[in-house]
């Protein structure tokens, strides 16, 4: 395989905590979490609040900076790079934010918005920039005579079209979708979907798509990672994820997307018990509070599983290769 | 024998600077004793202003219509005030919201704010009230309910905050209780969670629930019936297993081709067209008219008829109901 388009490498985010002396623990948003992304590919990034996808999602990005680990774009090292060379990779990645009421300056018309990435980075002389904004807002979808409204004066749908549109200005060749449509309603979610979908495939984009809904991500994601509790627990094709989970919480997150179809309803997934306290870790695998494989027993408890090939995936479960189908 | 909850032509008008806009306009609804029935709608649809008329909560300066009636077995508790309005609030009708860290204050701890619910509606000594808080926190799936009782609402996670609210709920012994949105800030498989501990309630006290969600996939096996609201009015009302098997109303069959989906890959998604509109926007004929795909001329200037379908199940929509055809 060529070289990837992003490899992350053993990424780790730690908070120190705070308090008097700092005596308490410090939490880690991620811990140790690897995956590579090819060029025109789009993994999907999956998991609860709390298990890291966003923190993670801000950190590829420079917005915020990592505790450690290593993430190369195009081969270049990301992190420590200052001035121009930030500069000119902010120019090749971006990124699409969750909530298009707070991720738009309220004061900017949406023209202005879209026009500012052109004109921090110089990318036209001043008499071309208002062209090139009308020929993104045709590409998202937005008639040209939205480029003089207020971010107030958009729906939900018009809004992140925006959004998209002031991302895609620089001319990217890779997005990082934080939640893209999970503000907007059922009717509008569908089309900006079809929309990212379409922008990849003329543009060649690379997107790493991070959503808590896995039916959202399986639109889009060639490759699916699970993320619980700052870590990768599951990274298969989005195919193999859907049809044969093998880690338990990949299971459980499957059974638990709410479908519009009652015959799904049957194998239900119930889990019981509480995700642990990110301030006290377990040392061994954090799902095992709420885990209900047959086969768990003390080695999952003092042992922390890593991510490992089994099959056509990979999983951290020590029992990854046993059937969970006991299940309750 | 009545229904436990009827409305009837329930509609909440709102005086604006530019008029009067008109949100929720003639809903009627059924809720039998000890079902669910599912309230669904995208934002804006009314739906959790329905639930809100339920309990007197309309707010200002909103006001329902003359009209409108709200039958708790069989009687109108619209005009209800003083000590009957508090009786019906949290007494026979219980309401959990979507954000519990909102509707729970900080700076008391769960097993106040449970025994504060508990004596509102029961007379019981301090140790009785603090039994029964205990006992509601065990039956809610709080794995310890001491520790639980004792604990300030960020102590607990989001889940045991829902839990804790969905205790307060009950306190009252409720026959109806009203979910808005409960569990759409959790996670999908704590989400999971509480609503197979609200089913299980709903079964073990013989409770109606009215369940008001904007996610029609999470209706699924867990709602006996289903009304979908669109700009203010009900469009479609079925039982869960038909309006599956075939959605009445365009609205709901667009719906249904624009949610993703676990099994299907499909390469695109049909979305709807367009937004949903806000009530000032609404005009005469079919509110869905502008997005729909299968209207008539009629639909953009001629109220559609509410046509019933089958007992119980009915769309307001002017083309003939499938087989008719």
């Amino acid at each position: 395989m060529s070289q990837p388009l992003l490899e992350v490498t053993d990424l780790v985010k730690r908070y120190e905590a705070g308090g008097p002396l700092r005596r308490r623990h410090p939490v880690y948003a991620l811990n140790g979490v690897s995956f590579a992304i090819a060029r025109g590919e789009t993994l999907g990034l999956v998991g609860e609040s709390g298990s890291g996808k966003s923190t993670l999602g801000r950190i590829v990005v420079r917005l915020v900076p990592a505790s450690g680990g290593s993430v190369r774009f195009e081969g270049q090292e990301v992190f420590g790079l200052e001035g121009a060379p930030l500069r000119a990779l902010r120019r090749r990645m971006q990124m699409v934010f969750q909530d298009p009421y707070s991720s738009l300056n309220p004061r900017l018309r949406a023209g202005t918005a879209v026009a500012e990435g052109l004109e921090i980075h110089r990318l036209l002389p001043r008499g071309e920039v208002a062209g090139r904004v009308a020929q993104l807002f045709e590409e998202v979808g937005l008639d040209a005579s939205y480029v003089s409204r207020y971010p107030h004066e958009l729906s939900g749908g018009q809004r992140q079209r925006v959004g998209i549109a002031r991302a895609l200005a620089v001319d990217p060749g890779f997005l990082v979708c934080d939640e893209p449509v999970s503000a907007l309603d059922v009717s509008v979610q569908a089309q900006v979907l079809n929309l990212l979908k379409g922008l990849q495939q003329r543009r060649q984009l690379s997107f790493l798509f991070i959503a808590h809904d896995l039916a959202v991500v399986r639109q889009l994601a060639h490759r699916v990672g699970v993320m619980y509790f700052g870590r990768i627990v599951e990274l298969a094709s989005a195919e193999v994820i859907i049809q044969r989970p093998r880690h338990p919480y990949t299971r459980a997150l499957l059974s638990a997307v709410p479908q519009p179809d009652p015959r799904r309803q049957r194998s239900r997934i119930v889990l019981s018990g509480e995700p642990p306290k990110p301030t006290a870790p377990p040392p061994g695998c954090p799902f095992f509070s709420r885990c209900f494989h047959p086969s768990k027993d003390s080695r999952c408890t003092a042992e922390l599983p890593l991510l490992r090939p089994v099959g056509e995936s990979q999983v951290a479960c020590h029992y990854a290769e046993r059937s969970t189908n006991s299940a309750p | 024998m009545s229904a436990l909850l009827e409305l009837r032509d329930l509609t909440i008008r709102f005086p604006t600077a530019l008029g009067e806009s008109v949100p929720v306009s003639r809903v009627s609804l059924r809720i039998e004793r000890g079902e669910t029935l599912a309230l669904v709608g995208e934002s804006g649809s009314g739906k959790s202003l329905t639930g809100l008329a339920l309990l007197g909560l309309v707010p200002p300066p909103g006001k329902l219509d003359a009209a409108s009636q709200i039958l708790l077995d069989g009687s109108d508790v619209t005009r209800l005030s003083g000590e009957a309005l508090r009786a019906l609030r949290g007494g026979r009708i219980g309401i959990v919201f979507q954000d519990a860290l909102t509707s729970l204050t900080p700076v008391l701890t769960v097993g106040d704010q449970l025994r504060e619910a508990i004596t509102a509606h029961r007379k019981l000594s301090a140790r009785g009230a603090r039994e029964a808080a205990l006992a509601l926190l065990g039956e809610v799936g709080l794995p310890d309910p001491a520790s639980s009782y004792g604990a300030y609402p960020h102590e607990l996670s989001g889940g045991q905050r829902q839990r804790a609210l969905i205790a307060i709920a009950l306190a009252g012994q409720p026959d109806l209780l009203i979910a808005d949105e409960a569990t759409t800030a959790l996670d999908v498989t704590v989400q999971a969670q509480v609503l197979e501990t609200l089913d299980r309630l709903r079964a073990s006290r013989g409770m109606a629930i009215l369940l008001i969600t904007h996610d029609l996939g999470l209706v699924a096996g867990r709602a006996d019936r289903v009304a979908v609201m669109y700009a203010g009015q009900i469009v479609e009302e079925a039982s869960t297993a038909s309006l599956f098997e075939a959605p009445g109303h365009p609205y709901t069959r667009a719906l249904f081709r624009a949610i993703p989906r676990l099994e299907s890959a499909v390469d695109q998604l049909t979305p709807i067209p367009g937004g949903v509109p806000l009530p000032e926007e609404w005009h005469a004929g079919c509110r869905f008219q502008p997005r729909c795909s299968e209207a008539l001329d009629k639909c953009a200037t001629l109220d559609p008829p509410v046509v019933p379908l089958a007992p119980g199940a009915s769309s307001r929509c002017w083309l003939p109901a499938k087989g008719d055809q």
